[in-house]
């Protein structure tokens, strides 16, 4: 049990200390891996509930896919060049207020959580009609619970990410003109006397190429 | 607690146990890959240091070892250096949960084949590190492609283990294994099992998808900056991660560590040299790929990922689903 205590608090401090240095960390690119190091810490502490799929469901998404973009993002638009300065700068940002508004809500938001595990233990138990069943692995109960109780919300989900990938495609999406394609099949069905042609040039005349 | 320090150091003693001879095999798998490669080019390869050349790969680190690391004057150092050790990291701490037999496991967890595909999803780090903090041109443009490739194909990897996932009923890798007792999964799933191995080569940079470090075009790609001991970590990174896709087709495909009949002969074999193997069966595959098949172009290798691989193995899982479902052969836990 002590074990676990430490593995709990040098995986707790790295956490935090990294989320704080997301925020503050000048170069934007150090702000996208310490993003990355809190993902990968966040997801240990799941594994450490006895949550693995969540954890590892976690670090597949987050840290496998979505941190890789933001990183793609992040280098290819030089936004490294740019400082981090509504700590250090001179002109105060005013996106101050609206992140602190925001951190409120969510501090407001999980004190209300946490505060309802605190004092209503069987509230676990109530959400779902099935209550849960310690003998199968999470992953079964997590697909029980998914695709019987909250299947409808678990499609619409399905369906909001759809749209949002398609108006994304839409809307970066622009037809070039004048551009050259190129067809697997044309290229792979080429034959040779389409290809190659001899020709006799006259002299200081030459052949026209390129029809 | 000293019960707690106990039990510390026997798994201290049995993760080395596994890392010795994994850090072994890759040595002699890089001399094997070269032989195979020389072999189908009709030329000898390596075969002066040591009984059949055995020796090369170890005379080769001590010549990385004792060479001079030259950091570039205008890279992010932290991140130079962490990239290589990124790499080499990640391409051993996936080994943990391999099934070498029923028993021979070092963590036997519920969600083993998530952990083994959330780790080589990672692997995408240690060369976007490496190639951004060199700063220099060719290397970034290797980590932007490399960083495309690894996403786009890790996507029909993992709808490929949803395959062999429906057929098992478990994401414990033990209880794969147990499942292909009486047929192997590369039967049912063959086409599956192809696009696997494709996939598996795009997403460890191998030739014919090694655009990356394609050095006809970017020189070395993300490794053009580094050197000596930093540059054989890359390397020895590199092929640890070619035998950990080896290992997790012939756990998903190739029946782990059963024998192919369960007939006298066979079964005085031990089960971790049936998968090892297996193992080696499948990275000759992938070292006659390399010196067979030439380079793909960059279009070309992304419209094969999200155009054929992706809608092929989707259509697959409807397939595969309907019909156990048909058949009523879910598995039931």
């Amino acid at each position: 049990m002590i074990i676990h205590s430490i593995f709990f608090y040098i995986f707790s401090i790295i956490a935090v200390f990294s989320a704080i240095m997301v925020t503050v960390s000048r170069n934007t690119v150090h702000s996208v891996f310490f993003l990355i190091l809190d993902f990968i810490t966040i997801s240990c502490l799941f594994i450490m509930i006895g949550a693995e799929f969540i954890g590892m469901i976690m670090l597949i998404v987050y840290v496998g896919a979505v941190a890789v973009l933001f990183l793609f993002v992040v280098m290819m638009l030089n936004v490294s060049k740019q400082k981090n300065e509504w700590l250090g700068g001179e002109k105060n940002s005013n996106h101050i207020p609206i992140g602190l508004l925001i951190s409120g809500v969510i501090f407001f938001e999980l004190i209300i959580v946490v505060g309802g595990w605190k004092y209503k233990p069987e509230l676990l138990k109530t959400f779902s009609s099935i209550g849960i069943d310690l003998s199968t692995t999470n992953t079964h109960e997590i697909g029980k619970v998914l695709y019987t109780d909250y299947i409808h919300l678990f499609q619409l989900s399905g369906m909001v990410l759809l749209v949002a990938m398609i108006g994304a495609i839409v809307l970066t999406f622009r037809q070039r003109e004048g551009i050259k394609r190129q067809s697997y099949f044309k290229q792979i069905s080429r034959e040779r006397n389409e290809g190659v042609e001899l020709a006799d040039p006259k002299n200081n005349e030459g052949v026209k190429i390129d029809v | 607690m000293i019960e707690n320090l106990n039990i510390l150091i026997t798994e201290i003693y049995k993760v080395f146990l596994l890392l010795i001879p994994i850090l072994t095999a890759v040595a002699m798998i890089v001399w094997l890959d070269r032989r195979v490669w020389a072999f189908v080019q009709k030329r000898r390869g390596p075969n002066v240091v040591g009984p059949f050349g055995l020796f090369q790969s170890l005379a080769d680190a001590l010549k990385y070892i004792f060479k001079e690391i030259i950091i570039p004057a205008s890279a992010n150092k932290i991140i130079f250096i962490l990239a290589p050790i990124v790499t080499m990291t990640l391409a051993l701490i996936s080994w943990a949960v391999i099934p070498f037999s029923e028993e021979i496991v070092l963590a036997n967890i519920n969600v083993g084949i998530l952990y083994l595909f959330a780790v080589s999803s990672l692997g995408v780090y240690g060369i976007i590190m490496g190639g951004w903090a060199s700063n220099s041109k060719y290397p970034f443009l290797g980590a932007i492609r490399s960083a495309a490739q690894m996403v786009s194909y890790e996507v029909s990897i993992g709808v490929i283990i949803i395959n062999v996932l429906l057929c098992v009923g478990s994401l414990n890798l033990t209880d794969i294994v147990l499942a292909q007792e009486n047929l192997w999964f590369i039967v049912p799933l063959f086409p599956m099992f192809v696009i696997f191995f494709i996939s598996a080569l795009a997403e460890t940079n191998r030739p014919p998808f090694d655009l990356p470090e394609a050095e006809a075009e970017l020189v070395a790609g993300y490794q053009t900056e580094y050197s000596g001991m930093m540059y054989a970590m890359f390397w020895l990174g590199e092929y640890a991660n070619i035998l950990l896709m080896c290992s997790m087709g012939s756990i998903l495909f190739l029946g782990g560590w059963l024998s192919p009949i369960d007939l006298y002969p066979f079964t005085l074999v031990p089960a971790p040299l049936w998968l090892i193997l297996k193992i080696l069966l499948l990275f000759i595959l992938f070292a006659l790929v390399k010196a067979i098949v030439p380079r793909y172009r960059y279009d070309q290798l992304m419209k094969l990922g999200w155009k054929i691989f992706l809608p092929l193995s989707l259509t697959w899982v409807v397939l595969t689903a309907s019909y156990l479902f048909y058949f009523n052969l879910l598995p039931v836990n």
